[in-house]
Order: C-alpha cells, then structure tokens, then sequence
C-alpha cells in the first residue's frame, strides 16, 4: 500500500516537470510532435529505471564501504553517460526496432538532468532498494504524460494567432505554465 | 574578436537564458527568492568559468573522440568542490538550492561553452567568455527572482517593500508561477530586441 501511494505521489503528485522542473529541457525541446514525444518519453523511463538501479547498487556498495560519498555527483554522472553509450550499442545489436525508435533520443539523455536528479534524490530520501525502484518509475512515467500532454496542446497553439513576441518558447512556457495550475490541483490528494 | 564583445555577447545576445534558453531546470526551480536566485547565479559562474579555463588550457591535449567525457569529468569535478564548499560555508542556502547544486553538472549551458567556445579558443578568452555567460545567467535570474520574490511575498531579500495590506500573489512562488513569468519574461525581451532591430 505505501509503494501504491508511493507511486501514485511521485507520478502525478510531485510530477517531475510541473512540480520538480527536473528535465525541463528536452520536455520543451522535443515536444513539437506527439510520437516524438512518447519516444522520449519511453527511453526516459528505460534510462531512468535502469540508472537508478546501477547507481543505487554502486552508492551503497561501493562509495559508502569506501567512505567516498562525496565522489557521488562526478560517479553518478560517469556511469549515466557510460549506461547510455551502452545501451545505444547494446540495442543497436539485438533491437533494431527499439533502436530506431529511440535512436535520436538516447545520446540527449545523458543530459537531461531528470536522470542524475532522480538518482541523487533516491539516496536523498533514503529509500530502500525496492522504494527507490518505485520511485524512479513513477517518476519517469509522469515525465512520459507531461511530455506527451503537452505535445498535444502544443500542437494547436502553432496555429494560434498571438502577438509575435510571444511566438515559440514564451507560449511553450505561459501554457506549461496553465498545465502545472492543472496538476496543483493534485497536490492535495492524500492516500 | 576583441576582449568586451566576447564578454558583452554572453550578458545580452546570446544570453544563456532569455535568448539561448538553454538550462531552464534550475531557473524554473530556485527562483523562489532573490537570495537563491544570487546564489545559484554565482555557483554557475564559478563552475563555467572554473570549467572553461580547465578545458581551454588541456584543449590541446584531449583527443577528439573522448572530448565530451573529458569535459563532463572536469565540469563535475568543478560542480564538486562548489557543493563542497557551499555546504561549509553558506549552509542556509545550501539547503535552499538542495539537488539543483549537483544538478549543475548536467546544465546543458556549461557543456555547450566548453564544446563551442573553450576547446576552440585562448585561456583568457574563455574566462571573459565564462564570465559574461556567468553574468547573463545571474543577470536572468536576478529578473526573475525579483519578480518572485516581489509579487509572491512582497519583500526583496526578506526586506517588505510592498506594504502589509497587499495580499501575497501564492502562485508566483508556487510551480505554476515560475513558468508563466518566465515565459513572460522572454516575451519581453523578445519584443524589446524586435524594436530595437526595427
């Protein structure tokens, strides 16, 4: 029950983009088209989930034991640039299709910082190995609908007719601004 | 391309946030007040300048096809000492900042000098570089920050401007607040530079 509402809180709850501003860059950079975007937001949950899992195992396993805890941000952000380098190969070899979907997605996911964001906050928070697998899960996910919501509003305010200094990235950010107005309308949702 | 305009390119035309827009997370997140607006400015032009001297005086010495790995291990490291340094000596607004500290390692706007600017260029070029991205980046999130701070508490650096009967505008501070005025922010700067041109 508590990895339920665990879930259900970091999915829309605390929504990474609307509530955290974690990854805000590609959710404005590549949301023009919605297939686009559900294809970021897919490798987004792959990368995240499997990051956080390796670097949660290297955190507790390797830089607490050694007493290294401060390395954590120049580690952290080694093995998430090396995961996705690897994962690029990996796919390339036995999931062209997967590949050629999430192709162009995977090198941008080095930078997103919802990917080190996520994996710094779970041993920020604490949580244990199967909390932090939920957490990282939610998470990712509720980048997937922000990303893809947005993608659909986005869609027809190109071809609304606006003063012309708001074109492009102002608009983009007054209408996540309305969409985040939408998801406080969460926060007080108790499980 | 002389000394001022390198650095006057970074503070206005290709300023990092309004015009670039380019490592809004941390922008969108800490603008809450002018206190974490500043600090977070200043933590950004440590860790750029810091990274673009690193990189331009190694740029020689760094092969082509590990640049991008380089970079990212000498922009943590600089990242590191900075969390390091903030937690011992300005632990309020270490708190204050919390994950977006480590976060900027990955602000798209520090890879992107040292990728476009700093392994092409002089040491001294890329500190004045550093330094006026820097400045624009702080000058981006004085504006905002300011504005936040005002319409959302009525003080300016926890100084009441506004006077007690003005009933605090909650959104400004809250998450939907940070991207409206944002976004309105860019707006105004668009149309101010489209006048200027015309």
């Amino acid at each position: 029950m508590e990895l339920v509402s665990l879930f259900i809180t970091s999915f829309i709850v605390n929504n990474i983009i609307f509530m955290q501003f974690l990854g805000t860059c590609p959710f404005l950079g590549v949301s023009k088209k919605i297939d686009t975007a559900a294809g970021m937001g897919i490798a987004v949950i792959f990368v995240i989930t499997l990051a956080s899992v390796i670097t949660y195992i290297i955190h507790y396993a390797i830089l607490v034991t050694l007493e290294l805890e401060y390395l954590q941000t120049i580690v952290f952000i080694l093995i998430i640039a090396a995961l996705v380098q690897f994962v690029e190969m990996f796919l390339k070899k036995s999931a062209p299709g997967l590949y050629k979907a999430l192709g162009i997605f995977l090198p941008l996911i080095t930078t997103n910082c919802a990917v080190l964001g996520v994996a710094i906050n779970n041993i920020i928070y604490e949580y244990t190995f199967v909390e932090s697998l939920v957490y990282s899960v939610g998470i990712s996910s509720g980048f997937l609908l922000a990303i893809v919501l947005f993608a659909g509003v986005r869609d027809k305010v190109d071809y609304a007719d606006l003063p012309e200094s708001l074109k492009g990235s102002a608009v983009s950010l007054i209408t996540a601004g309305l969409m985040s107005v939408a998801f406080l309308g969460f926060s007080g949702l108790q499980l | 391309m002389n000394k001022l305009k390198i650095f006057k390119n970074g503070v206005t035309t290709e300023n990092p946030i309004l015009v670039q827009q380019v490592g809004m997370c941390a922008t969108l997140a800490i603008t809450t007040s002018l206190m974490n607006g500043i600090g977070m400015g200043v933590a950004v032009i440590a860790v750029l300048t810091g990274s673009n001297i690193v990189i331009s005086a190694l740029r020689k010495f760094i092969p082509d096809e590990v640049r991008i790995p380089a970079f990212i291990i000498v922009i943590a490291a600089f990242t590191t000492i900075i969390d390091l340094l903030m937690h011992a000596y300005t632990f309020e607004l270490y708190k204050a900042l919390g994950v977006f500290i480590p976060l900027i390692v990955v602000n798209c706007i520090i890879l992107a000098r040292a990728e476009a600017f700093a392994s092409k260029n002089s040491v001294v070029d890329s500190i004045i570089d550093g330094l006026g991205m820097g400045v624009g980046y702080l000058v981006a999130m004085i504006l905002l920050s300011s504005v936040r701070e005002i319409l959302g508490n009525g003080t300016i650096l926890g100084l009441r401007i506004l006077p007690e009967a003005y009933e605090p505008m909650m959104m400004a501070i809250q998450p939907p607040g940070a991207f409206i005025l944002l976004g309105l922010l860019i707006g105004i700067v668009n149309y101010l530079s489209r006048r200027k041109k015309a």
